[in-house]
């Protein structure tokens, strides 16, 4: 469904140009879930922004099958402050011209699937950084993405409400069936939610390694030992790349 | 309420200040506030000052509202068009810092000494305040919310209708309400010449004539207009900017 092939990108910045993606080549199938994990500023979120379209690689070639929609969640300002939820949700859908009755019935549903029912009038400020994250993923899905692109979607979130928010991405993967692409920094996170994990080296970011997680998925498997293995590796695999000291 | 008590109160400072500066001084320059109100009030009754007052309205608002609706459509394509940006701004750099007033002959040659020059020298001197400001105001709109909407397929028409629009909103509220300042004070000068109508005629006038509690009572009127302007403003922004004021 995703095909990425030796694509290369880097950013002009005062005349110099600086590698930001170094070949990278993978492929994501249909109902696949895939995390992106990496150091910071290893070029995660530029990769995103290539599936996505909003970059154009500088050599290679990024292949999406044709006709499949796809939601995306940025990391922060994704929301428009100036709209309400029902607004913001309801956004995808205004801008294709669909008509109102369809807006609104698809829009109430996914905000009482949400656990957002009684907050259509609130504007984002008013609501908490977990229901924000909601009502990001809500204006995702609005739309019946094939394809969901996240950036980072929970990383500003208290441990708890990250938990549940992973539950109800997982709970959303399995239902609706939509291939998600999920750019993370938390090693618990990828093995969580990735059945296949890319791990980047840092920038310029390369491949270090596509990681088979085929027991992503499982609601139990946050606590068996196969995932506390699985973190532990994929930190080892991490650390190299870090650049960090020991303390 | 809370604001209103506070407006009340300033007033009621206001004119003991004003009440003591005058016992103080105690020269004809400096009415008390008593008779200035009585002069206010008997004119206000026989209808002399109804006149007046309203043409000064009249004028200063379509001042603003002529500036308003050709600086905010030019500001904010000026703003989120960088092309146009790098070519206009030296333009307005060095059109803004002329003091505009001079060119009252000119504008007099052009559009004669009645109501229309008087209303476009208004309008020019607000448009520049407006301009810049809404300028700034797009130019600085974080660049993931475009992005945001990129995602999910939006056109450059939808983009300044859904986020440029509203964005610069709160900015440009601000913009007018300095405009409104700036307005009052043109009016003065505009309605110092070439009219025998308006508030800032009641002031010359009654100067020339030495005539100090008609020419406080222009003063006075004048303040009345500007605070009712301000007034209008906070209305409509808490209206228009609801969003913002939520957090």
């Amino acid at each position: 469904m995703i095909n990425v092939r030796a694509a290369s990108l880097s950013f002009n910045h005062d005349g110099t140009s600086r590698p930001v993606l170094q070949e990278i080549s993978f492929s994501i199938e249909q109902h696949e879930s895939c995390a992106i994990i990496g150091p910071s500023g290893c070029g995660k979120t530029s990769l995103l922004f290539l599936l996505t379209g909003l970059l154009q690689p500088d050599s290679g070639v990024i292949e999406i099958a044709d006709g499949f929609r796809s939601g995306t969640i940025l990391q922060n300002f994704g929301l428009f402050p100036w709209k309400t939820v029902y607004q913001n949700v309801g956004l995808g859908l205004v801008l294709k011209g669909e008509e109102q009755g369809l807006i609104r019935s698809r829009v109430d549903h996914l905000l009482t699937e949400m656990g957002l029912a009684g907050f259509h009038s609130h504007f984002p400020g008013q609501l908490s950084g977990g229901m924000q994250q909601r009502v990001a993923l809500a204006r995702a899905l609005a739309i019946e993405p094939e394809i969901l692109y996240m950036d980072e979607p929970l990383s500003s979130l208290d441990a708890l409400t990250r938990e549940r928010l992973q539950n109800l991405l997982l709970e959303i993967w399995q239902k609706k069936k939509i291939t998600t692409v999920l750019v993370t920094h938390s090693i618990e996170e990828a093995v969580f939610l990735g059945r296949k994990i890319i791990v980047l080296s840092r920038r310029p970011g390369r491949i270090l390694q596509i990681v088979d997680n085929p027991d992503a998925g499982e609601r139990g498997y946050r606590r068996s030992e196969l995932f506390f293995h699985r973190c532990i590796n994929l930190r080892e695999l991490l650390k190299g790349e870090d650049g960090g000291q020991e303390t | 309420m809370g604001r209103k008590r506070d407006t009340l109160l300033a007033a009621v400072i206001l004119l003991l200040l004003w009440q003591l500066a005058a016992v103080l001084i105690h020269a004809d320059a400096l009415p008390r506030p008593g008779e200035v109100f009585a002069d206010a009030g008997r004119k206000f009754l026989d209808g002399s000052l109804l006149d007046d007052l309203a043409i000064s309205c009249i004028r200063a608002l379509l001042g603003i509202v002529l500036a308003l609706v050709t600086a905010v459509p030019l500001g904010l394509v000026v703003g989120a068009e960088e092309p146009l940006r790098k070519r206009l701004s030296p333009f307005i750099y060095l059109l803004y810092p002329i003091p505009h007033v001079v060119l009252l002959p000119l504008i007099i040659i052009l559009f004669g000494i009645g109501n229309l020059s008087k209303i476009f020298l208004i309008s020019l001197i607000v448009f520049f305040q407006i301009l810049v400001t809404t300028r700034d105001a797009a130019k600085e709109i974080h660049r993931n919310y475009f992005y945001s909407m990129q995602t999910l397929g939006a056109t450059r028409r939808q983009i300044y209708r859904h986020v440029i629009l509203p964005a610069t909103m709160p900015k440009v509220m601000t913009a007018l309400r300095i405009s409104v300042g700036t307005a009052v004070a043109i009016l003065f000068f505009v309605e110092s010449f070439a009219t025998t109508r308006g508030l800032g005629y009641i002031i010359m006038d009654s100067w020339g004539r030495a005539d100090y509690v008609s020419l406080y009572t222009g003063i006075t009127c004048m303040g009345m207009l500007g605070f009712s302007l301000y007034m209008l403003l906070d209305r409509l922004e808490r209206r228009i900017c609801r969003w913002n004021q939520t957090n």
